[in-house]
């Protein structure tokens, strides 16, 4: 006479599978509710102050000039290229940014656990001085405090005369082709290749036989013994145009603005501090027992490191690292606080102003963020599913 | 019989105890770290010397306008001189007691939490985070029991700047913990909601969504209605800071064992009970460091809100800065707001170390 299990059910009230239906189409009628009132709110509002949606703003003349653009824009062109020059400028200040900032951090999170007292100490303030005072005070005080002390282009602080710093700028040499140009890029793309060749025919036969190659000296010879080489038989490929001083102001090489140099500046070194911890925590993850193991082997310290330490701390080190990244490409838009025509400034702060298009260009704008955050979250998931360890 | 009298012990080898030897040990035991331990010397000779002379040596502490100022030094004057403006903003002078008022209750209604031998301190705790906020918001913004009205456009400096932190993680605390439930749910379409909300929120950088709730928000509501730009900036802020908390409770979530799951549902409890009664205790006390930490971003974080006009403490230090009466200020101004904003975040951070060495109960295995 039994019964089958969960037969015995009162009542579909109080079965769990059923109330979790309820509960899912009462969650999603909430939110879909919620999105058409505000849809409806939206509508009302736009059309009481006589704002027309849509993205055809994008194709209208600027109107505006830009202090500093990667590719050719003029008041005369369009909001929609107007886009790219403040996307442009958002990577470069992080791509620069990210560049300085991990050579930076590795450096002071090596420190950290240096054996000398000194060193350790000096890295635990610089630490704990730069990550605890917001960004945007710092990029305040390199740009209001710092930068005013420079004086201006006539009385330039010079360094070595190729370096030029005022309240203008800083003045870099820029790299010009010269007729030897073809021949490097070749040379080092021969390089290139040969390189993977190397490196393969070099793992293939330390798997086989276990001798290791000297891989490392080997491409570093190529990739600098063939330029090399190209360059004396065809000339120069590059020469440097040093900025001059022309009347009041400095002509050719390439210029940091102010902003720009301020931006980099206090966010390289606010998230240097992040990485030095990463680095630090990363490294003390890997456990004696491994040094002590390569020890008993026999393998050098260098080797230690490299072939023991160093492989196992990447693995505990790269995903905060690329938080990291993240976080300072995010961090890039505190840009609009001192003008520097990044992608928020220049999107969300001019173009909305002008336009009044508060919807659109906020989406752009976000939705360039989402893009890149949702991109890299990818690649780490799939980077960490390469990495795991195989627990047994 | 002979009686042994054990002679005295010999002093330890010189060479490894006392300061020489310790030197010997830490900064010179090799070419390389005797080299390091040098350069590190005459780096700290060139900073710290012409530092110590700027801010302490050559420095005007005493006087009350720019003049007073003895050139080459800081000119702490101005500090002295806009103090109330940093801490309080435009709040009335006569008023400005109010802000200590609430700001000495937060203290002292806040301290039997951290004393152990405080009984029901959790129960306490919760009670205080709900009477606190209303009792804050009667205080500083007055309009009843016979205070005058102090609009939120005259709130600013350090108090607008703690107003906001405490505001952001009074409400991003229990919409983050709702949100990491919801991530960590059995329910396919409340995982996605929640999943899209958080993921949403943490890709965007914070000055877009204080673009958003300051420009998008009063398109969002009904007609005629509209909110303050102070309540705006601090939706924005809760948002964004709920996705950080929510991810933050979602790793205290996974440390717990499946085991005390199971076993609460053994026991008959429902999904609440099993949350509320088991789940929750272990994993909140679990993630306190890791909430800290939010706390301490978002303390930073406030510094923002300068970009859509409210007068916190970076705010009010920057329109001091750009005073004509006080050009060239700068330094001074920005290296105090520095000190302020380090003492708050290190002095939280070091509280979050210590809780995390306490809280180390071998959960995480």
């Amino acid at each position: 006479m039994a019964k089958p299990v969960g037969a015995s059910r009162s009542s579909l009230l109080n079965d769990p599978r059923t109330r979790a239906w309820a509960f899912q189409i009462i969650a999603i009628v909430a939110v879909v509710a919620l999105g058409w009132y505000l849809f409806q709110n939206t509508q009302t509002n736009l059309q009481n102050r006589g704002i027309t949606s849509g993205f055809g703003f994008l194709d209208n003349s600027a109107g505006f000039g830009v202090s500093q653009s990667l590719i050719d824009y003029s008041e005369a062109n369009s909001y929609g290229r107007l886009f790219f020059v403040g996307l442009l400028n958002t990577l470069l200040v992080s791509a620069l940014g990210i560049i300085i900032a991990t050579v930076l951090g590795f450096i002071i999170g090596v420190a950290r656990l240096s054996p000398n007292w000194l060193i350790r100490k000096m890295a635990s303030v610089y630490i704990e001085v730069f990550r605890n005072i917001p960004p945007l005070l710092q990029i305040f005080f390199w740009y209001f405090a710092v930068l005013r002390l420079v004086p201006n282009p006539r009385q330039s602080l010079d360094f070595m005369g190729t370096l030029f710093l005022n309240n203008r700028g800083l003045y870099v040499p820029a790299p010009v082709g010269a007729e030897g140009l073809t021949a490097m890029l070749v040379a080092l793309a021969i390089a290139f290749v040969a390189s993977i060749v190397v490196f393969r025919w070099a793992k293939a036969k330390r798997h086989a036989t276990g001798e290791r190659f000297p891989v490392l000296l080997t491409v570093l010879g190529l990739f600098i013994g063939l330029p090399l080489l190209a360059a004396l038989v065809f000339g120069a490929p590059l020469h440097w145009e040093v900025p001059q001083l022309q009347g009041f102001n400095f002509r050719g090489g390439w210029v940091v603005i102010p902003e720009l140099f301020a931006l980099l500046v206090a966010l390289s070194v606010y998230t240097a501090a992040f990485i030095a911890e990463t680095v630090r925590s990363g490294i003390q993850s890997v456990s004696h027992g491994q040094t002590e193991a390569a020890n008993s082997l026999g393998l050098p310290a260098g080797k230690t490191l490299r072939l023991v330490i160093i492989p196992q701390a990447m693995r505990v080190i790269i995903p905060p690292l690329t938080s990291q990244y993240l976080n300072l490409t995010k961090n890039s838009s505190l840009a609009a606080g001192i003008g520097y025509p990044d992608m928020v400034a220049l999107f969300a702060g001019t173009v909305l102003n002008q336009t009044g298009q508060a919807i659109e260009t906020i989406a752009i704008t976000m939705s360039v963020y989402l893009t890149i955050s949702l991109t890299i979250s990818l690649l780490m998931n799939v980077y960490n599913k390469r990495m795991a360890l195989a627990e047994r | 019989m002979t009686t042994h009298t054990f002679k005295p012990d010999l002093p330890p080898p010189g060479k490894t105890v006392g300061a020489w030897a310790w030197m010997r040990a830490n900064l010179f035991s090799s070419p390389v770290n005797t080299l390091l331990t040098l350069l590190a010397a005459y780096l700290i000779w060139l900073l710290i010397p012409p530092l110590l002379d700027w801010a302490f040596i050559s420095a005007t502490f005493s006087g009350t306008t720019r003049a007073d100022c003895a050139p080459g030094g800081a000119c702490w004057v101005f500090i002295k001189e806009r103090f109330g403006q940093f801490m309080y903003g435009f709040y009335p002078t006569e008023e400005r007691w109010r802000v200590n008022l609430t700001l000495l209750i937060a203290i002292v209604g806040a301290a039997p939490v951290f004393f152990k031998a405080m009984p029901r301190r959790a129960i306490y705790g919760i009670g205080f985070l709900i009477v606190y906020p209303v009792v804050a918001w009667i205080l500083l913004h007055g309009g009843v029991l016979g205070l005058e009205q102090v609009p939120t456009t005259r709130w600013g400096g350090l108090t607008l700047t703690l107003v906001i932190a405490a505001a952001g993680i009074a409400g991003a605390l229990p919409l983050g913990i709702v949100l990491a439930l919801g991530r960590r749910s059995h329910m396919p379409a409340v995982r996605v909601l929640c999943v899209t909300f958080i993921e949403f929120w943490r890709g965007v950088p914070l000055i877009t969504v204080l673009f958003m709730s300051s420009v998008m928000l009063p398109l969002f509501l009904p007609e005629g209605m509209s909110f303050d730009k102070l309540l705006r900036a601090l939706i924005g802020v809760i948002l964004f800071q709920s996705a950080y908390i929510a991810e933050v409770v979602r790793g205290g979530l996974q440390a717990i064992p499946k085991g005390q799951y199971e076993a609460a549902g053994a026991m008959g409890l429902g999904y609440w009970r099993v949350m509320g009664l088991v789940i929750l205790p272990q994993a909140l006390k679990l993630v306190i460091p890791g909430i800290v930490n939010t706390f301490i971003a978002l303390f930073k974080d406030t510094s923002l809100v300068i970009i859509i006009g409210l007068f916190d403490l970076l705010n009010s230090l920057h329109q001091a800065t750009v005073d004509p009466a006080w050009l060239g200020m700068s330094t001074e101004g920005y290296v105090f707001g520095a000190l302020i904003y380090f003492i708050f975040c290190f002095g939280m951070s070091q509280y979050s170390q210590r809780l995390e060495r306490k809280l180390d109960t071998g959960h995480r295995r």
